[in-house]
């Protein structure tokens, strides 16, 4: 049955269902409205046989999750920003002794400056610290994505994150189905630990290896992301065969097989991507989009298969890899190694800046012109950083930014977005 | 594609009017989707929620800047903030207020707009009455029902059913009929 919901809320349900034994997470800026979600459930009842633990720290959530997973119980968490950056080192460990947990990412910036707003850059900090990353395009995708990754984390003993867009999402109503407790159970088989912490019989997880062997150990980690990507694969076409709709994959192609322009893009903007590239189309302009569903592990060679007819491909990236460009787009082009095409960066929606329509359409626009540069920041406001910029050139030893442009604005406040 | 853009501060429930209103539209069969303007959640400081009602799914995700409707539950945010930017020539607007659109100075509005398309409705007022608290959205999405007719008074009504439970959904809704009539039939209003 549809209904019309709050993203947040949406998935706290689906995770339910999902019979989580431990939820851990620390209830502070920036959590999210979904561990509040699960928390009432869990209190008032409707959840039954979890333990809500509100921890100190996010670093003690994810410790939490570690530890409970290892005792073999089906654990969830949830955090965002620098909250995701506090788990930092436990994030390794999870991943490295293979504990499936699930944890929802509610995509933000990173400060300093202060920025509550989305952006991927957490997500895309955390890219490589071992777990499986999802990006869910709205929230029936986000609540999907959940049940989806249960299933694979627990068949891999991986865990995984599901990124949704902070507040574009999270805080968005919107129509969707929540699964049935009966469609959650017939599709998510009863967690059976591939290891488990016993008291009774102890033993040690996660040993020193040595340079004997550590070389191995990471290879091994890194053979069975490349193997997750058939996991990840089989385990969306078995949810379209039982749910009727498509969630989850590795890409997800709008119109690309023939078109010369592609845009790639993670998240909520290929709505928004979506309409204007369905516009274009109309007025006969050679365009396609493609959303990158799995970003770890990073589908390269269906990515590749899915360029095979383009000529230019237009990187949409809301992180920026300070110092060299963008993050997404450098996995593009190392897949493209065998069909080097135009690869254009373009750096858009960073800390809540709206990606509209009508900024897509002049970028695609001077794309499909010939003029797009390699790397492109969309709606910079120039004048403001060249002010910034003059007496840098000019010898002046910089102070911060953020505040030297607060002032020259005039204004604390932000602007609605 | 029917957008509204609802302009009010932190604590006056811009956010659930939003909410409100895409669940009316959902009740209705329509597609909706509602967001808030993502600022610092704080009392008093300006908010803007978005709703977009229409009959196909809806894929955008852009902030609302050409509204087909405004709804400003704070008359002090009119000259504060730009609240009419982008709306649309035949668009709405309906302002909480107990002053009409002319003792508000909003006469030039009249000569761009057909007066018939911007009402004040007394929604503080109305919800004090109905609820004892003066939060206007229930109000105002009622005048809104009348004055657009994109959801009817008994969506509205269900959506603040579901929404609330006990005095708070009887007072909203009572607060949304008033609202409601107001426009409708403001003799009797």
């Amino acid at each position: 049955m549809r209904r019309q919901l709050e993203g947040s809320q949406a998935v706290a349900q689906t995770v339910a269902r999902c019979r989580p034994q431990v939820v851990s997470a620390y209830p502070i800026t920036p959590q999210t409205h979904i561990v509040e979600g699960i928390s009432r459930l869990v209190r008032s009842g409707k959840l039954t046989g979890c333990e809500f633990v509100n921890v100190e720290s996010e670093f003690a959530a994810c410790s939490v999750a570690i530890g409970a997973s290892a005792a073999g119980a089906r654990t969830y968490t949830a955090t965002a920003s620098q909250g995701l950056l506090y788990m930092a080192e436990a994030l390794f460990n999870a991943s490295g002794l293979g504990l499936p947990i699930v944890m929802t990412v509610a995509n933000r910036a990173l400060g300093a400056p202060i920025n509550i707003w989305n952006d991927h850059s957490d997500a895309m900090a955390l890219r490589d610290c071992g777990w499986i990353q999802l990006y869910a395009a709205d929230n029936q995708e986000a609540v999907d994505l959940h049940v989806q990754a249960y299933r694979i984390a627990e068949e891999l003993s991986l865990p995984v994150m599901v990124c949704m867009d902070g507040f574009v999402l999270t805080h968005a109503f919107e129509p969707l189905e929540v699964p049935t407790q009966e469609q959650v159970d017939a599709f998510l088989p009863v967690f059976e630990p591939r290891q488990l912490l016993d008291p009774d019989e102890p033993m040690t997880i996660g040993a020193m290896v040595g340079p004997e062997a550590f070389t191995e150990v990471r290879y091994l980690a890194h053979a069975k992301h490349i193997h997750a990507l058939d996991t990840i694969t089989q385990t969306a076409e078995d949810f379209r065969e039982r749910f009727g709709r498509a969630s989850g994959g590795l890409l997800e192609s709008h119109h690309t097989a023939e078109a010369e322009t592609v845009v790639v893009a993670l998240g909520s903007v290929l709505g928004t991507v979506v309409e204007v590239v369905d516009e274009l189309r109309e007025q006969g302009v050679s365009i396609g989009a493609l959303a990158v569903k799995s970003y770890r592990p990073f589908p390269a060679q269906e990515l590749s298969l899915a360029l095979r007819a383009a000529k230019r491909v237009v990187v949409l990236e809301r992180a920026l890899a300070v110092g060299a460009g963008g993050i997404v787009s450098a996995d593009v082009r190392n897949a493209l190694w065998q069909h080097p095409i135009d690869v254009h960066t373009v750096i858009a929606g960073l800390g809540g800046r709206a990606i509209t329509r009508k900024s897509l359409r002049t970028l695609l626009d001077s794309a499909a012109g010939g003029t797009l540069g390699e790397l492109e920041f969309l709606d910079l406001r120039r004048e403001i950083v060249e002010r910034q910029l003059q007496p840098i050139e000019a010898g002046e030893r910089p102070g911060p930014h953020a505040e030297s442009i607060l002032r020259e604005l005039g204004a604390v406040r932000a602007e609605p977005v | 594609m029917f957008a509204v853009r609802i302009h009010g501060r932190g604590g006056q429930g811009v956010v659930t009017a939003a909410e409100l209103l895409s669940l009316a539209a959902f009740t209705e069969g329509l597609e909706a989707q509602a967001f808030p303007s993502f600022g610092s959640e704080r009392m008093g400081a300006p908010v803007v929620a978005f709703c977009r009602i229409d009959t196909e799914p809806i894929r955008l995700r852009e902030p609302i800047t050409e509204p087909d409707a405004l709804v400003i539950q704070d008359p002090t945010l009119l000259h504060h903030v730009e609240v009419f930017g982008g709306l649309r020539e035949d668009g709405c607007v309906l302002i909480n207020s107990t002053r009409s659109i002319e003792q508000l100075g909003l006469s030039e509005l009249t000569e761009r707009h057909r007066p018939q398309r911007l009402a004040s409705v007394p929604a503080s007022e109305l919800a004090r009455t109905r609820l004892g608290r003066p939060i206007p959205n229930a109000a105002l999405l009622g005048a809104l029902a009348a004055q657009t007719g994109i959801v009817s008074l008994a969506a509205l009504t269900s959506a603040i059913n579901d929404r609330f439970t006990g005095a708070t959904a009887q007072g909203n809704a009572a607060a949304a009929t008033d609202g409601f009539l107001h426009i409708e039939e403001p003799a009797h209003a």
